[in-house]
């Protein structure tokens, strides 16, 4: 196998509010084409570890490199480059509660250059048909929607330009299980075929087992163990013990062991 | 790694003449290049793409190539791609399996049948408007008597507090409004009855105009303005993130609770905002009578006591009520209308104002009619 292409690298991340350290000389790598998916307890900061990878958020202290640019220091242009090439989806959706579905899908595409507006809504029409909603969702209005269908549609919209990466907080939060496992299902078969980079942010850990690749544990500030779910079982930490030996994770595996199992034999 | 900045995109001739070659960039950035040239194509005499030339291809440019694929399968002349590498078939195929299918809700052109339904319908939403508010003031009297048969039910503080909230911080900028009025008043009244010699009249027209009309209508003004919208925005906000539901659930009486002690507070405060009103219109225009014509305020109490029947004053202080009520019916219904989205409560905000404003008007004019008809 060759050298995986490192696309984040992030390194001696340090992140605080007044006087509480959330991140303390954090370090991570995330390969090309994988699904990580990041745990850690409430309040961990695994959705201001997202913030700082994607620019909303500067970190006290360490680096970020993204596709190769280090997002802290870049100049407007370049960042504004380097926006194009990740997508971001909110924990809610964060859609434009004034626009359809389609113009919110339609916002970021609104800045290539000579793109025909014709096609552009249809290419929205694409889009919310790729993450599973119907062709009318598109005429509808965030407010509209289920939470479920907000959460597709955020999606949507965070693929809007092909992004290389996507960031994902908690999608599967707040969804029914076969909505959540549907909703698991999406991302790999998205992943797999527009060869994207996920950065899943989850509690769930069904999706751990459906989707993830690679594992990352957030705990003591800092990315305390990667590796895929085998490694994980290993691990000696109690809490990354309790998290993936506990009886919601003995559920969890005892379903999602069966498909590689098949697939091995 | 930076992505380069032209990006091209080609179409050649391939080695046979049925077969096109597709050279460079395929992505949003040369969609709209692409989909002309895809769009000249022609079923009868183009069988094969070659992408083998293709540097790049996202889900735009496979959009493309796969609605060019549909349009020849329906001509029956199925359109064969070669030099697909595995990453490309798999994004077209993709694309392929969740290719929308528009299904359009058909706009049928504007008519003349069309145009006076859309007024059928806004007459119909006013008079909908109008039973909805009606219905409100129904609720509002409704448990103003369960409060009386069970006053344990009446949140006594709430009342004190909206009270506070509506009568007693809204005095400074009444009190300001109207002595201002009544200096403009006697200042363009003496200008005007200077020319006959009849200043001495300007009291009479700034205690007539003040106390039976101006003061309460632009005191209600003030008010609509202010606490309409301040209801609209507090129980809109709580409709919103369904706190009011969550009442109801618990037993609670949203009307009740939220309400009564609005409605019932301008109720009270309203008519002591107009007499505070009155007073303060009657020392400006005094002050500018004595400034402006010299008319001393001893003239000026003696001219407004004997010239003034209290009339006028009861005339106008009797409106207070109506305008209290319309007012806090406005605001109660508007934010009960308010929506999940934090949209609809900025709208239904301005919304309350200019409904409550424009129906005190109204209701301002009915009065002046009526006592006229009366002949008070
Ligand atoms: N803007 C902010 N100001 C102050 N403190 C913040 C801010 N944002 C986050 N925090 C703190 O940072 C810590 C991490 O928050 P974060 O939202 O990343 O948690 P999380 O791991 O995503 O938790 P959850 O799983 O509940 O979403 C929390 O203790 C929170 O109080
Ligand atoms: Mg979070």
């Amino acid at each position: 196998m060759t050298e995986r292409e490192v696309i984040i690298r992030l390194r001696g991340i340090r992140n605080q509010f007044g006087s509480q350290v959330v991140h303390e000389d954090l370090d991570l790598d995330v390969y090309r084409g994988e699904i990580l998916g990041v745990v850690g307890g409430s309040g961990t900061g695994k959705s201001v570890l997202l913030r700082t990878i994607a620019g909303l958020q500067k970190p006290a202290a360490g680096s970020v490199d993204v596709l190769g640019t280090d997002v802290l220091t870049a100049d407007e242009d370049t960042r504004q480059a380097l926006e194009n090439r990740w997508g971001v989806m909110f924990q809610d959706g964060a859609l434009f509660s004034s626009l359809t579905v389609r113009e919110n899908v339609e916002v970021p595409m609104r800045a290539i250059e000579g793109l025909d507006p014709e096609i552009r809504s249809e290419l929205a029409d694409l889009k919310i048909s790729m993450v599973g909603l119907q062709y009318l969702a598109g005429d509808k209005y965030p407010s509209e929607l289920s939470g479920g269908m907000r959460k597709r549609a955020g999606l949507a919209r965070a693929l809007a330009l092909d992004p290389d990466i996507v960031f994902l907080d908690e999608p599967t939060a707040g969804l029914d299980p076969i909505g959540a496992s549907a909703f698991d299902q999406l991302i790999r078969g998205l992943s797999h075929s527009l060869g994207l980079t996920v950065f899943l942010v989850t509690h769930d850990l069904d999706t751990l087992h459906a989707t993830c690749d690679r594992i990352a544990v957030l705990a003591e500030r800092k990315v305390l163990v990667t590796g895929s779910m085998k490694d994980m079982l290993k691990v000696e930490h109690p809490w990354v013990h309790e998290y993936f030996h506990g009886p919601r994770a003995r559920a969890a595996a005892s379903e999602g062991s069966a498909e590689p199992g098949e697939k091995g034999n | 790694m930076t992505r380069p900045g032209g990006e091209d995109f080609s179409v050649s001739q391939g080695d046979t003449s049925n077969e096109v070659v597709l050279r460079g960039a395929l992505t949003i950035r040369t969609v709209t290049q692409a989909k002309a040239a895809f769009d000249g194509f022609n079923p009868e005499t183009l069988a094969r793409i070659n992408l083998s030339s293709v540097t790049r291809l996202d889900t735009a440019g496979a959009w493309a190539i796969v609605r060019l694929q549909n349009r020849f399968s329906e001509a029956q002349k199925p359109l064969e791609l070669t030099g697909t590498t595995d990453k490309v078939a798999s994004l077209l195929h993709t694309v392929a399996q969740t290719m929308p299918s528009p299904e359009k809700a058909p706009q049928s052109p504007f008519s003349f049948a069309q145009w006076l339904d859309g007024i059928g319908q806004k007459v119909f939403a006013g008079a909908m408007f109008l039973r909805a508010l009606t219905g409100y003031l129904g609720i509002f009297l409704h448990r103003i008597g369960r409060a009386v048969r069970h006053p344990s039910e009446f949140r006594f503080t709430s009342l004190v507090h909206h009270c506070d909230e509506v009568g007693f911080k809204a005095v400074p900028i009444v009190a300001l409004m109207a002595f201002l009025i009544g200096v403009v008043l006697a200042f363009q009244g003496s200008t005007q009855l200077r020319q006959f010699g009849a200043e001495v009249f300007v009291v009479d027209l700034i205690a007539i105009s003040v106390l039976r009309e101006l003061g309460i209508l632009l005191t209600s003004i003030i008010v609509a303005g202010r606490t309409a919208s301040a209801f609209t925005a507090a129980i809109g906000s709580m409709k919103m993130r369904e706190e009011i539901d969550a009442m109801r659930t618990l037993g609670l009486d949203p009307a009740m609770i939220l309400f009564v002690p609005r409605i019932l507070a301008l109720l009270v405060m309203l008519p002591i905002l107009g007499l505070i009103a009155n007073v303060a219109g009657l020392f400006g225009g005094g002050l500018m009578a004595w400034i402006d014509l010299g008319i001393s305020p001893a003239m000026f109490m003696t001219r407004l006591v004997e010239g003034t029947s209290v009339d006028h004053v009861f005339v106008g202080l009797v409106k207070a009520p109506v305008f209290a009520l319309i007012i806090g019916v406005v605001g109660c219904h508007a934010g009960m209308q308010v929506e999940s989205n934090a949209e609809s409560l900025g709208r239904m905000t301005s919304n309350a104002v200019v409904t409550a404003i424009f129906a005190v008007i109204v209701a301002d004019a009915v009065f002046s009619i009526f006592f006229a008809r009366i002949g008070i």
